[in-house]
């Protein structure tokens, strides 16, 4: 009994700085305040203004744009990963990929926004050399877009992925493949009936972290592109520092209780489909 | 869960090399393209950084002066100093939170393991924005409810911009996933349980035990948690920019504005120390591996 005390910090602390501000996030998202009267009353308007308008195609922004470069990253972060343990001299190659990995998956946020601007932005290295050599500049494509963030954001999804799959693709016995070739069976017949079924659940799992990341993403897309791309993220931003709109404070709670709920039901479908796979494998 | 919780424990470090088949006799020529194009993807950015940083658009003369200058550039000391600092508090304050939660979880309460580990990955799919939007609100209740009171005090405290508490605090709850994992996988690799049980039956009581048996055992794993810990306080910007604080990464985009050259070369800088940082973990996880056999 006196050793369960000893946990009693950990959970006061997460019940005081993870679970009481979503809860408060979820009551006060209800909250409306009259303009006039600065009164409080329960509403649900904050929550009807969000599946409207410019909020609305703010969600469906984020999820397009979380959706596409999760999926992307997860094929690119799993063909990386199977191209560095496969590789014959390949020692060197993978701790340097690894490591490699280790430093870029951290390497989010400001610092890489502007790698980026630096690279590809209007006055960046790589946009003034086109446009030297073969005058046509990026040719329409602009970093300050949707397409423009996706490609930022691969940069640390891409690597994330590397390092989330690396064990599952570790875990794969070598003599499984060899029992697969000695019964005679093609490299697609492997991976379609036994490489694949293994690995479904982890790389699904990556996928769910990945689209997690994206969909979170702040500071990249608040570096690049200020609130001109419809980003859930941004739009909160934008509703917290207004002063000038009364209420936009309860839209910004009911903007962040819209991701909490999309995650949770993200990760909802994820424990399905874990079930599933598992009750298949078994 | 399980398989999340799984997939974190690779990014908090580098994974052990184990044998693997060597590729086939053909059909390697996809890994080459692979391998190039995401080089390059890697590569270009890094080096245009570079370019961007060292070459004078105008003249065209290479000078290092982007660099040199930003020790001295206007709010970095203050700013990168209070991030270092809420770095250091965010590693103890996180330590002393998890080392006893995670040894109690392991050695005597391993029915509360499932609840513990569920709540540690929580703030993985949370997103930032939304827990910063609620930690406001809740700070909003000071000058709302508690004004006067003792507890507006504090809370008033806690947001002195020279030293913001509340980001230590929120921090800690970030870097919960990666501490608990690191300091989860310590314990597991160690045999604690003799080595404690012999402590505890010599007459230590449990915070001795902690403080000589356990924190000694576990250093490779509690310098890692560190090491995390303090890369992931350094590039925070969500939390600092929405409750309105200048710390190193909010400073960066201040200054973009007008410097775009410095926030560039700052970034490069960055990138430099996490990669430092990264590859002392990696070292320390070898050094492990060859020592302890585990």
């Amino acid at each position: 009994m006196l050793t369960a005390l000893g946990t009693v910090p950990f959970f006061l602390y997460v019940a005081v700085f993870l679970l009481l501000p979503i809860a408060v996030l979820a009551v006060e998202a209800f909250r409306a305040t009259d303009p006039v009267t600065y009164e409080e009353t329960w509403s649900t308007d904050s929550i009807t203004a969000i599946t409207e308008g410019v909020y609305r195609r703010a969600y469906l922004g984020s999820l397009q744009l979380s959706l596409i470069t999760a999926v992307l990253s997860a094929v690119l972060g799993l063909a990386l990963a199977v191209a560095i343990l496969r590789a014959r001299r390949g020692r060197l190659l993978r701790r340097l990929v690894l490591t490699a990995s280790g430093v870029l998956a951290n390497f989010g946020g400001i610092p890489l926004a502007f790698a980026f601007i630096a690279t590809i932005g209007t006055q960046g290295v790589v946009t003034a050399l086109l446009q030297d050599t073969l005058g046509i500049g990026l040719g329409g494509f602009s970093l300050y877009s949707m397409t423009g963030l996706a490609l930022v954001y691969l940069y640390f999804l891409v690597p994330l992925m590397v390092l989330t799959i690396i064990p599952a693709l570790e875990a794969l016995r070598p003599q499984w493949r060899e029992a697969a070739d000695n019964l005679g069976a093609t490299g697609w017949q492997y991976w379609r009936y036994v490489g694949g079924p293994v690995l479904l659940p982890p790389v699904l799992g990556a996928t769910m972290l990945l689209f997690a990341s994206a969909f979170a993403a702040y500071a990249t897309a608040k570096a690049l592109v200020g609130s001109s791309v419809p980003l859930v993220t941004l739009q909160i931003a934008d509703a917290l520092s207004s002063n000038v709109v009364v209420g936009a404070e309860n839209l910004g709670k009911a903007l962040a209780l819209g991701m909490v709920v999309v995650v949770g039901l993200v990760m909802a479908f994820y424990a399905w489909v874990q079930r599933r796979t598992q009750r298949w494998l078994a | 869960m399980t398989a999340l919780a799984e997939s974190v424990a690779g990014a908090g470090g580098v994974a052990p090399e184990t044998p693997v088949r060597p590729g086939g006799r053909r059909g390697g020529a996809w890994r080459f393209g692979v391998l190039g194009l995401l080089g390059l993807y890697f590569l270009v950015p890094i080096a245009a950084s570079v370019w961007f940083t060292v070459r004078n658009r105008g003249t065209g003369e290479f000078t290092a002066e982007h660099y040199t200058g930003i020790p001295g550039a206007e709010g970095f000391a203050e700013s990168f100093t209070r991030s270092l600092v809420l770095a250091a508090l965010t590693v103890l304050i996180a330590l002393a939170l998890m080392l006893p939660t995670v040894v109690l979880v392991n050695l005597r309460l391993p029915r509360l393991r499932t609840t513990v580990e569920l709540l540690t990955l929580m703030p993985l799919v949370v997103p930032p924005i939304a827990l910063v939007v609620g930690v406001r609100s809740v700070l909003a209740w000071a000058p709302d409810y508690f004004l006067d009171t003792p507890l507006a005090e504090v809370f008033f405290a806690i947001q002195e911009p020279e030293l913001p508490w509340i980001l230590v605090f929120v921090y800690v709850v970030l870097a919960l996933p990666f501490v608990y994992r690191a300091l989860d996988s310590g314990v597991r690799g160690a045999d604690l349980r003799t080595l404690t049980e012999a402590a505890r039956n010599l007459g230590a009581s449990w915070p001795r035990v902690l403080l000589w048996v356990v924190l000694p055992v576990l250093r490779t794993s509690v310098l890692n948690a560190a090491f995390l810990t303090f890369a992931l306080v350094l590039g925070e910007f969500t939390f600092a920019n929405i409750l309105g604080f200048e710390t190193f990464p909010t400073w960066i985009l201040r200054v973009s504005g007008s410097e775009p050259q410095l926030s560039v070369a700052v970034s490069v800088l960055s990138l430099v120390v996490t990669w430092m940082l990264l590859l002392l973990i990696s070292a320390l996880d070898r050094r492990r591996g060859t020592k302890e056999n585990s």
